[in-house]
């Protein structure tokens, strides 16, 4: 949670010192329900994310430097640069893709536990969904495939009380969004998305029954965003009282705390584990802002398994440019 | 570069951004069957700041902020103008286009035809086009082409605040479906726009921008400002005319023609992946109606097959711009 935190605080002031390009949505407040979700998982479990995606990155076990590579748009980014912070994938950790559009994770998820099924593997997937994400209806097939064939996988929104500057009681009509798993015959777990242990045994129950082809469940996380949507939202929907409210429950306070009372941490303790992640999160800016930029002709690569003539051409004509010529032919 | 269309006008100044949300808060006065609809475009005034304070002015029924659920809201939309309403829904990102493409071309495209012509089809969907800003494929595309191709679906695209103005509003008064592509990256440029509250554009007009004998550019959006830029750099050299193609479909094909009447040479820029593209069409479109007047082979400018990467080392290598608009020029010329 505290890497997450800190990746994410300073992604956000990176991004608002113009180094970052493009949108970053981030996580902050959310900690407990990716770190809690992930915690719950074997290694070799299949997530998909969200345009909110760095904090499940950096619970699913990838790294930091790779991770801010990506954000800065360079060539050893995870995705060389292609993706950027809402597309940050990595499938060595089983990790298939934060996701630019909004409910497109759910039928990628039921898609790799239809597949973990027919292969027989030992393992489940895990779709995280945003509150907004609820009311896409390929979020709907997603669920009632994966119910109708009792598919391993579990979906886990993450309800942080808003889409975008839309308030959720403004989306959807159902008191608690886990009510929906009724009209699929599974069961809705509505657990306090700030509370990292809530989360953890949630999942845990989740992913036993997945395991034991008991099929999907539903799990309904309450959480808050303490930044806006994007870095740079005027947050005209909300007033700053409700966010300190939400604030004075942080996810990270509350769980040190605790374990601070159960002498399972020390305050020194956490005052290292702060100063070591700060460092690790530095090293990782330091790292991405060196890293290589792709060059031009990159960009033509990944397109296709095989090579496509018609890119070659442009690629051709890319390097042309590229030496001060021009394409085409004389006349 | 004022067009003949403002010669006799009175003109204010104004961004595209705000000629767009100015028609709408006209329309939204004029007639009483127009809404809005779509994410965000309420309270929050636009991801992209178009809706502006029109949520403020005409209260949630008449700006209605939705779900995220494009599907509905471009079916909703089909619904409601099926049965006497004048929708304008907001797609924001084109990319959306996939989750919504269902109710797009076979009910709000179809609908009229199939149903014998028995009923009208009056809505209007605007959406944000292309790349710049480094939003990585899923929110930087140049989705056109699909909408343009698809028969029954009109799509426009305009270059200028003033092709916006007189566009849109044709668009939301027309009694057909219309697409209304914006560029995001030039929603901060600003030209003169009449102040006529009446004043349109005809669907399926384009405007010589800048008049020359020696090359015919007809370009779209983004491209209309680079190639006026490249055409004035150019000036004493070569003679370049610039055509604001500003309708995808219907297309003006005699005001090509008769450009390249003129000039005998023609470059076709615009943000559409290049094969199969719209560029494609203005191409078939001359060699159909024009091909005794060409003097050289006809050049298109566009994005080369690819997504839209996010790095800016990338994003800038696959976007066209005013160098490949000058390099394609000087090809031909
Ligand atoms: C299909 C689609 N529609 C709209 C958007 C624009 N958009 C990006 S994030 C977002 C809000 C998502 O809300 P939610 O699912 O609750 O996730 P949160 O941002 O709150 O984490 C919207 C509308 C999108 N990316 N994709
Ligand atoms: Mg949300």
């Amino acid at each position: 949670m505290l890497t997450i935190r800190e990746f994410d605080t300073r992604a956000g002031e990176r991004f608002a010192d113009g180094e970052i390009p493009g949108f970053v949505h981030l996580y902050v407040g959310e900690e407990a329900v990716g770190v809690g979700a992930c915690a719950a998982l074997e290694e070799d479990d299949y997530i998909t994310s969200t345009h909110r995606g760095h904090g499940h990155c950096i619970a699913k076990g990838l790294d930091p430097k790779l991770m801010m590579s990506e954000i800065y748009g360079k060539r050893d980014g995870y995705c060389n640069g292609k993706g950027g912070s809402m597309h940050i994938a990595d499938v060595d950790s089983e990790m298939l893709g934060a996701n630019g559009i909004v409910g497109a994770g759910p039928p990628l998820g039921t898609g790799a536990a239809l597949s973990i099924s027919q292969k027989g593997e030992d393992r489940i997937a895990l779709s995280f969904l945003g509150d907004g994400a609820v009311a896409q209806g390929q979020v709907h097939e997603a669920v009632n495939l994966a119910s109708t064939w009792d598919l391993p996988v579990v979906f886990l929104i993450e309800n942080n009380q808003y889409g975008e500057g839309t308030a959720v009681s403004d989306q959807h009509n159902a008191k608690n969004l886990s009510d929906t798993a009724a009209a699929y015959d599974i069961p809705g777990i509505n657990v306090d998305g700030m509370d990292i242990t809530a989360v953890n045994e949630a999942v845990t129950e989740a992913r036993k029954r997945a395991r034991n082809g008991e099929g999907p469940t539903l799990i309904e996380a309450e959480t808050y965003r303490f930044h806006g949507h994007f870095e740079g939202d005027q947050e005209l929907y909300r007033d700053e009282e409700e966010v300190e409210d939400w604030r004075k429950r942080d996810p990270i306070d509350t769980f040190s705390e605790r374990l601070i009372e159960r002498d399972e941490l020390s305050e020194e303790e956490l005052g290292e584990m702060r100063e070591d992640i700060e460092m690790e999160i530095e090293d990782a800016i330091e790292y991405a802002k060196n890293a290589d930029d792709p060059t031009p002709d990159e960009a033509y690569e990944d397109m296709f398994s095989q090579r496509v003539p018609d890119i070659d051409l442009f690629v051709e004509q890319a390097n042309a440019r590229a030496d001060g010529g021009t394409r085409g032919g004389e006349f | 570069m004022a067009s003949a269309e403002l010669e006799s006008q009175e003109t204010e100044t104004m961004t595209i951004r705000e000629a767009i949300r100015e028609t709408m808060r006209e329309e939204l006065n004029r007639d009483d069957d127009v809404f809005l609809i779509g994410e965000d475009i309420g309270v929050m005034e636009g991801v992209l700041d178009v809706t502006g304070d029109l949520y403020h002015d005409f209260g949630p029924e008449r700006v209605r902020d939705t779900p995220i659920s494009e599907a509905g809201i471009i079916g909703a939309a089909t619904g409601a103008a099926a049965t006497g309403s004048r929708p304008v829904a907001e797609l924001m990102f084109s990319d959306f286009i996939g989750v919504a493409m269902e109710q797009t071309m076979n009910q709000m495209a179809k609908m009229r035809y199939m149903f014998g012509g028995k009923i009208e089809m009056p809505v209007t969907v605007r959406a944000t086009e292309g790349g710049g800003m480094g939003a990585a494929s899923q929110h930087s595309g140049t989705v056109h082409t699909m909408i343009a191709h698809f028969p029954g679906l009109m799509a426009v695209a305009p270059g200028t605040p003033e092709a916006a103005k007189g566009l849109l509003r044709s668009a939301i008064r027309s009694d057909d479906p219309v697409f209304f592509f914006e560029n995001k990256m030039i929603y901060e440029q600003s030209g003169e726009v009449p102040v006529d509250e009446d004043f349109t554009i005809p669907l399926g007009e384009a405007n010589v921008e800048r008049e020359g004998d020696d090359v015919t550019v007809v370009a779209t959006q983004r491209l209309v400002g680079e190639s006026l830029t490249v055409a004035d750099e150019l000036d004493g050299d070569i003679d370049v005319e610039v055509i604001d193609l500003r309708s995808l479909y219907p297309l003006d094909t005699d005001t090509i023609v008769e450009s390249l009447d003129k000039t005998g040479r023609m470059v076709v820029a615009g943000e559409s992946p290049l094969s199969y593209g719209a560029q494609a069409e203005v191409v078939s479109r001359a060699v159909e109606n024009a091909f005794y007047s060409l003097d050289a082979p006809i050049q298109r400018v566009g994005v080369p097959d690819t997504h839209i990467p996010f790095g800016p080392s990338l994003e800038s290598e696959v976007l066209p711009d005013a160098d490949d608009v000058r390099n394609a020029i000087e090809r031909i010329a």
